[in-house]
């Protein structure tokens, strides 16, 4: 059974596992936080469309696929802003716009579309040195910005127009967190695939909301979660010969149901201790 | 002596909707100034233009004599405390009370730069100030109304602002609560020689030494001047667009809209 860590693709797949469930789980408590769950599946979608015309032009799919991601993340904030949008509304707007091009770049690839369609669909197995160099960085920039800058994520995340009105450049850090969320699905593309990134995004971390009212704690526990989502997902698909993505999702959607469960914030106080407390 | 807060001319509007119509206004340093009139008349504007929320179409607003704009004002914004319109707050937000009054420092901290031991005793001269040193590890959505309103001027005070703008922080709030609240922005108001900018709705509980008045109605400031000379039947009737009827009493003055007849 060991054995089959002395496999390079099986390290590289328990790096990838490590390094994109902490980036994804951070990144996601801002989107859980902020109420903006389909940031994710937005994300994931500019990135397939980015990916799909990389294949097209003959570039680096990875390289276009992050071009549009980040265009995309660019765009959202003001369009939601200057529009005085719901920032659903602006994901929603930008969401349509990328699925059209996704689904025009893939009418236009001749032939079969397995290299388009494995952008969906991902495969944590099949990843280079080069995704998990960048990988590394977009994972260590991603904790870095979060450590240095907290305090202003804390109130950006707590109130858009309270922490404007202290003093913080909450703008920046509001467009900075979305620009952030595109770089890490675009790097993540190849682990959980485009469209299943969207529930790693979001389940590790409303998993860690259930358990906690302290946001550093939330950030930690939505790191673990994310890992160990990405962890025992890769164990699975291995011992059961299926995709790893899939096999992720699951897991997390299993985490979240536990911790659904078990969750502090959902009890509710007896008759007995309400009687006790009144005296 | 130079004004704290100087509005000259200052037109805003939102999409097709004037919120403020060549408004000019000027507040000296310690003044206790209360904003009242008819929904949509402009009020909230009035205060998101001293500290930049609100953006203008034309004219100037100098703060502390210096003329407002995009570059100056995150610098300005950490001395005047806001406190908006009541906030919706997740009930499951991961964020305690004593971690929101500290976000009024957060300004003032700076980029990079962690909270200080002055920053945490500057938060805690707050906490006991405002009395809410029991809600400290409460998470913020698990408050009540009244409690939450507190805890946000605790945050704003946090800021040790030179200006405060309260924006009816009343608002839903029971007879004990209304009472604790305005007796405590009297309170801070003179201790700390502020000068407070209060929007109220209901004009029955005026702040009692409220020195100065400000009447607004379609945009337009309509009157500005006495707490006393503005609580007149004629003045407010007309405001209203209703009859109005004064009662006073020992402890001030009851406002009572009136049927039309």
């Amino acid at each position: 059974m060991l054995e089959i860590l002395h496999y390079k693709f099986m390290q590289y797949a328990i790096l990838a596992s490590i390094l994109g469930g902490v980036s994804c789980s951070i990144i996601g408590v801002f989107v859980v936080t902020m109420e903006i769950p389909f940031l994710g599946v937005t994300m994931a979608h500019a990135a397939f469309a980015g990916g799909i015309f990389g294949l097209l032009l003959g570039i680096n799919p990875l390289i276009s696929a992050f071009m549009l991601c980040l265009l995309s993340s660019l765009l959202i904030g003001p369009i939601a802003d200057k529009a005085e949008f719901n920032p659903d509304t602006s994901i929603g707007i930008i969401f349509s716009i990328m699925m059209g091009v996704a689904f025009l770049g893939l009418a236009m690839i001749p032939g079969p579309k397995t290299e388009a369609l494995s952008l969906i669909w991902g495969s944590i197995l099949t990843i280079s040195k080069i995704d998990i160099i960048l990988m590394t960085i977009v994972c260590s920039i991603t904790i870095l910005l979060v450590v240095l800058f907290f305090k202003e994520i804390q109130a950006v995340i707590f109130h858009r127009e309270v922490a404007a009105s202290v003093g913080i450049p909450e703008r920046w850090i509001y467009y900075g967190l979305l620009f952030l969320s595109g770089a890490i699905v675009t790097t993540n593309l190849n682990t959980v695939g485009g469209l299943l990134i969207f529930s790693l995004l979001i389940n590790p971390a409303a998993a860690a909301y259930q358990l906690t009212y302290n946001l550093r704690t939330m950030f930690i526990l939505s790191g673990c979660f994310g890992v160990l989502s990405c962890f025992l997902g890769l164990f699975f698909s291995y011992i059961f010969n299926v995709p790893s993505g899939a096999v992720i999702i699951i897991t997390s959607s299993v985490i979240f149901a536990l911790t659904l469960l078990l969750s502090p914030k959902r009890k509710v106080k007896k008759v007995g201790q309400i009687n006790e407390s009144n005296g | 002596m130079p004004y704290i807060v100087d509005i000259r001319n200052v037109t805003v509007s939102y999409r097709e909707n004037v919120a403020l119509h060549n408004v000019s206004l000027s507040v000296e340093e310690g003044e206790l100034v209360a904003i009242a009139g008819p929904n949509g008349a402009g009020k909230t504007t009035l205060l998101t233009v001293i500290n930049g929320l609100g953006k203008l179409l034309s004219g100037v607003v100098k703060v502390f004599g210096i003329e407002v704009n995009q570059r100056n004002i995150n610098q300005l914004r950490k001395a005047i405390g806001y406190v908006p319109q009541k906030l919706n707050i997740d009930p499951r937000m991961p964020i305690t009370v004593r971690e929101v009054v500290m976000i009024g420092r957060y300004g003032k901290i700076g980029l990079l730069r962690k909270a200080n031991d002055n920053d945490k005793k500057a938060v805690d001269d707050v906490i006991d100030s405002v009395g809410i040193r029991h809600l400290l590890h409460r998470p913020i959505g698990h408050l009540s109304g009244g409690e939450l309103q507190k805890v946000h001027m605790a945050r704003a005070l946090a800021q040790e602002p030179k200006i405060l703008l309260l924006d009816e922080p009343t608002a839903n709030l029971d007879l004990s609560a209304q009472k604790s609240i305005l007796e405590l922005i009297e309170k801070i108001h003179w201790q700390k020689q502020l000068t407070t900018f209060v929007v109220m709705h209901e004009l029955t509980h005026l702040p009692q030494n409220c020195g100065r008045m400000i009447l607004m109605k379609n945009a337009k400031i309509v009157f500005q001047g006495e707490t006393q000379k503005a609580l007149s039947e004629n003045i407010l009737s007309e405001v209203y667009d209703c009859p109005v009827k004064l009662l006073k009493t020992d402890n001030g003055v009851i406002v009572r809209a009136l049927t039309n007849a």
